[in-house]
């Protein structure tokens, strides 16, 4: 009996030393994925200098010749013409299925909209592609695969982010602000522009970051749209390739120098995630401490 | 002149509704899209047979066997991790700096675009652990892309198994770890199940993860060793160099379909989960 209890109690300190080494691995996993990157990135930037390789103009693996300038660009051009049709589609649809829709539909229309976040981003691409790249072509001209068509398609994409967080933000606004704006006479809609959008603007603005952060990171879909031209776009109808492309279009053959060139463009787009991200914590986590 | 506000109302709650309804037309469309074009070429012999010429012609078998075989993998590796963690987080410890910088961690980790799980796996699994193209670096790199996810649906599911149960099992004498694993595991099952399927369907969609760790070789895997290819890459491949539109639009209805069937079944699951805890 009493030995048993013994063992029961080693039992149990073997279990919760093994439960803590488990419970790291997220974030050894983390710390990992930061350390071989930089490990493969980092002597080349030192090597090249950051100058040259952020803002010269001039990618030419096979010449030596390695500036990011126009995949930076891309990637912010993409991303905010992606937040531009993303952003109030989904705040849109937040406010309409939190406020003025039947729950009925609601039901309905969230889980599908949900979905949508499920379909992978290569069938966007195709999509993009076949459908979107042409229109683009025939009605704005230009090569059709371009800056537009990718904010289009990467706007889609991002949607259900934007539109999940922005509805659990309204969602959260206390009803007795609602009802206080209606008891002053407030339309329904004056109640939600004026007092349930300004309690959840937080909540909204970390959607749109947590949005961006999606675009900016996303590989597949913009590779097949974007057109993948390596140059400075000057309008919204110029191919463009982004930092993930990049990534993605040439790890396949590249060795040496080059290579490393590439994990350095994945280390700039690590700390611009990072950099997103945690804006986003901030914002989120600042919402919390006011209520 | 000032517009009334009944009618700036109505004129809002229509914009809005449009938007909302042009979303899902966009949805419809994408889904309808892909299985007119796709689902007249999927047949028995293009699900079960193998690719000829590259996938020009024959089917899909061997993306199907990698589609199915990689998930599976990711899930057996990241499930006991997942869990193990969120069971720490809740029934071991209290709020600690420790329990905050493995949640910042976590939250890090969901944040961490796909591209740079290839590179890192490629570079970590693939290179320096020398394990090569193969399934298993495959299933590690996404083993650790849906561990955030594994962990948050487990620890949510795991926080909502009432306390009192907690201390029925304590008060006959049962230990921590007996409590764990006799009371509260079991009730928060269908919650971590739904963390579990999320994270199949994010696997069955990932590309740029997979292609840089678990290469993209049309040939049956015979151990975990071997190259696959998924259902996700092959269509990559094939439309993005040409090869068939024909088998490619037929492989994006397979895949769409594999995926709508998982989240719909996660879906199911998660509302059968709080009906049940309403109760």
């Amino acid at each position: 009996m009493r030995s048993s209890l013994i063992v029961k109690i080693t039992r149990e300190q073997v279990v919760e030393k093994l439960l803590l080494a488990v419970a790291c691995s997220a974030i050894m996993s983390l710390l990992l994925i930061a350390v071989f990157i930089v490990k493969e990135g980092a002597p080349f930037l030192v090597k090249v200098g950051p100058r040259d390789f952020l803002f010269s103009s001039d990618w030419r693996p096979q010449a030596g010749h390695f500036g990011i300038y126009p995949m930076i660009v891309a990637s912010l051009w993409v991303t905010l013409g992606a937040l531009l049709m993303g952003g109030p589609l989904g705040i849109a649809g937040a406010i309409f299925l939190t406020e003025f829709a039947p729950p009925a539909l609601m039901r309905v229309v969230k889980p599908a909209i949900e979905l949508l976040a499920g379909i992978p981003s290569v069938v966007f691409g195709f999509i993009g592609v076949m459908v979107l790249a042409p229109l683009v072509r025939a009605y704005a001209g230009g090569p059709g695969l371009s800056v537009l068509a990718a904010a289009v398609i990467l706007g889609i994409m991002i949607l259900p982010t934007v539109l999940s967080i922005a509805a659990d933000a309204i969602a959260s606004v206390p009803q007795s602000f609602r009802e206080g704006a209606l008891a002053l006479g407030a339309t329904r809609w004056q109640a939600v522009h004026m007092v349930v959008l300004k309690a959840a603007r937080s909540g909204i603005l970390a959607g749109l970051i947590l949005g961006m952060g999606r675009a900016i990171g996303e590989t597949m879909a913009v590779i097949m749209v974007a057109g993948n031209a390596v140059k400075v776009p000057h309008s919204p109808l110029d191919s463009v390739r982004t930092l993930t492309a990049n990534i993605a279009l040439e790890m396949g053959y590249a060795t040496g120098m080059h290579r490393q060139a590439l994990f350095a463009t994945g280390i700039v787009l690590f700390i611009g995630i990072m950099l997103l991200n945690g804006s986003a914590m901030l914002v989120m986590q600042r919402r919390k401490g006011k209520t | 002149m000032r517009i009334s506000p009944k009618l700036t109302q109505r004129i809002a709650v229509t914009l809005l509704g449009t938007a909302t309804g042009a979303t899902l037309l966009v949805l419809l469309f994408i889904i309808g899209f892909v299985l007119e074009k796709g689902l007249p070429v999927v047949s028995f012999s293009f699900l079960f047979s193998m690719p000829k010429d590259m996938g020009r012609a024959g089917g899909i078998l061997p993306t199907l066997v990698g589609t199915l075989l990689l998930p599976l993998l990711a899930i057996a590796i990241a499930l006991p991790l997942g869990v193990g963690t969120a069971v720490y987080l809740t029934e071991y410890t209290r709020e600690t700096r420790l329990t905050r910088v493995i949640r910042f961690g976590t939250d890090c980790l969901a944040g961490i675009p796909s591209i740079i799980f290839g590179l890192f796996g490629f570079i970590f699994f693939v290179t320096t652990l020398k394990m090569g193209w193969s399934l298993l670096s495959g299933g590690l790199t996404l083993a650790i892309m849906v561990l955030p996810t594994i962990i948050r649906t487990s620890e949510e599911a795991i926080r909502a198994v009432p306390r009192a149960w907690r201390e029925v099992s304590f008060s006959l004498g049962a230990t921590r770890w007996e409590t764990v694993t006799k009371v509260v595991l079991p009730n928060a099952l269908p919650g971590i199940v739904t963390g579990v399927m999320l994270s199949v369907g994010r696997s069955i969609g990932e590309t740029a993860a997979v292609i840089f760790t678990a290469g993209s070789s049309l040939r049956m895997p015979h151990s975990v060793f071997d190259s696959v290819r998924t259902m996700a890459v092959h269509f990559y491949i094939m439309a993005r160099e040409g090869i068939s539109n024909e088998n490619a639009y037929g492989t994006a209805a397979v895949l769409v379909i594999s995926i709508l069937a998982v989240n719909t079944l996660t879906y199911w699951l998660m509302h059968r989960f709080i009906a049940r805890r309403a109760r």
